[in-house]
């Protein structure tokens, strides 16, 4: 179970962000706030900033102008304090393609600092949650897109973060796979989440807050 | 955090076991050396090899097939993601620059392994200066893991990498190759190996390693951000 988060206190604050990629801003003056165990779902046509956004708040990039403060760390002066306490999913599953899901799971696992008896358990759970237990062996580069996208998942909940960041979490996951990945990374787990998705039909019965991104034009939270 | 010993041995593991199954890098540096050999063998029309010709024909066929393996250093990590998992996780991102760098030490060791003796029985008379030569080569591939570590890093985003790793490695390594030369020489020399400014040759390429390791140290989780 993630640990408790403190109610009314927003897990995400952002105020005037910016990020600019040369010349070009990818976000400008993008504010909202999400409270602890709510979910936002992001939405927007391509090039709007929603991966951006995703990666800013994971600490993966830096804000050019405004404040972000995740989980109480103001980033990016705190990032440090703030990993190990996300789940992030990104378009690239972050697993070694000649390692087994397993040896990636237990790879991750220690640099999250689990290890012995409790990092096998956890690794066994995930790996139950997302239907790969027989596939566990099998190394990465001999699995389908949808079993790396499990493995993903299972990476991404691995250490039992608070924060989940999801982009696209549904891609190349079939029916079965989705309803699966959903006791791990849905709305039922409790944990803050936040979900870039093209999907609205899919996602947005399941969100607390909406935030719609454009091109060229201000954000519009709802 | 993680403590930083954790990470080491995970990423070290990692790179390791991902080595001994793919074999991508040791068996490309280990043919490049070899066949180097026969090169200079026949190029050089020598079958018999001492002092400083020995040393320079050892170590250039050395730092040259070192850089094989420098090329690929980071590859997985771009390719597949590692760089963001390195830097999602709660551990100290210098702690990649010394797991990257002790990996490297372990290609070169085990390159070493296969082609000093084959050079020794291509080119060498006696192997009497092949114990001591086994300081040189330790602090010398040090130095090498170190820089090479910080090139690579540097260079895998790049299309050019295959260029710039080379580029920008080599003239960064030329006060410890001149220094490795130089204490290679004596214990190659014809007559058997003599020991004449040895210490000071190692004593250099002790320093090299230090400012190098330390360098590495300080600027590598710079290197790491966006």
């Amino acid at each position: 179970m993630p640990p408790e988060q403190e109610k009314g206190t927003p897990a995400v604050a952002v105020a005037g962000l910016r990020r600019d990629y040369g010349d070009r801003p990818a976000i400008d003056g993008l504010g909202f706030e999400l409270e602890a165990g709510a979910s936002l779902v992001v939405l927007g046509p391509n090039g709007a900033g929603k991966t951006t956004l995703l990666r800013i708040l994971a600490t993966l990039l830096r804000p050019s102008a405004g404040e972000v403060r995740v989980l109480g760390c103001e980033l990016p002066k705190e990032a440090w304090k703030l990993r190990g306490r996300i789940g992030y999913l990104g378009h690239e599953p972050l697993l070694y393609r000649d390692l087994s899901g397993r040896e990636n799971l237990r790879f991750h696992a220690r640099l999250h600092g689990l290890a012995g008896d409790e990092a096998a358990a956890r690794i066994d759970s995930v790996l139950a949650a997302t239907g790969m237990e027989r596939r566990a062996e099998s190394r990465v580069a001999e699995l389908s897109a949808g079993m790396r996208q499990r493995l993903a998942i299972a990476r991404c909940v691995l250490h039992e973060p608070e924060l989940l960041l999801l982009d696209e979490p549904d891609s190349n996951l079939d029916a079965e796979g989705r309803e699966l990945v959903r006791g791990l990374i849905g709305p039922g787990t409790g944990r803050t989440r936040v979900v870039v998705t093209h999907d609205p039909d899919r996602f947005l019965p399941e969100a607390d807050r909406v935030l719609r991104l454009g091109i060229g034009e201000r954000a519009a939270v709802a | 955090m993680t403590p930083s010993r954790t990470a080491f041995a995970a990423i070290l593991g990692k790179d390791l076991r991902t080595e001994l199954r793919t074999l991508q890098s040791l068996p490309a540096m280990a043919l490049f050396a070899v066949t180097t050999f026969v090169i200079f063998r026949f190029g050089l029309d020598r079958t018999s090899l001492a002092g400083s010709l020995a040393s320079g024909v050892l170590w250039a066929t050395l730092l040259f097939a070192a850089v094989l393996g420098i090329n690929r250093l980071f590859i997985a990590e771009r390719e597949e993601g590692g760089f963001d998992a390195i830097r999602l996780a709660p551990i100290d991102r210098s702690t990649l620059f010394a797991a990257k760098a002790a990996a490297l030490v372990v290609y070169l060791a085990a390159l070493e392994l296969v082609t000093v003796p084959i050079f020794a029985l291509f080119f060498l008379d006696t192997a009497a200066g092949l114990l001591p030569l086994l300081a040189v080569l330790l602090l010398a591939d040090l130095g090498l893991a170190a820089t090479g570590t910080l090139i690579s890093s540097m260079a895998v985003n790049s299309r050019a990498r295959d260029l710039l790793v080379p580029l920008v490695l080599l003239p960064l390594v030329v006060p410890m190759m001149i220094a490795a030369t130089g204490a290679t020489e004596p214990l190659l020399a014809a007559g058997g190996p003599g020991y004449d400014r040895f210490g000071s040759w190692l004593l250099v390429l002790g320093l090299y390693d230090l400012v190098f390791g330390l360098l590495g140290y300080a600027v590598f989780d710079f290197l790491l951000e966006d």
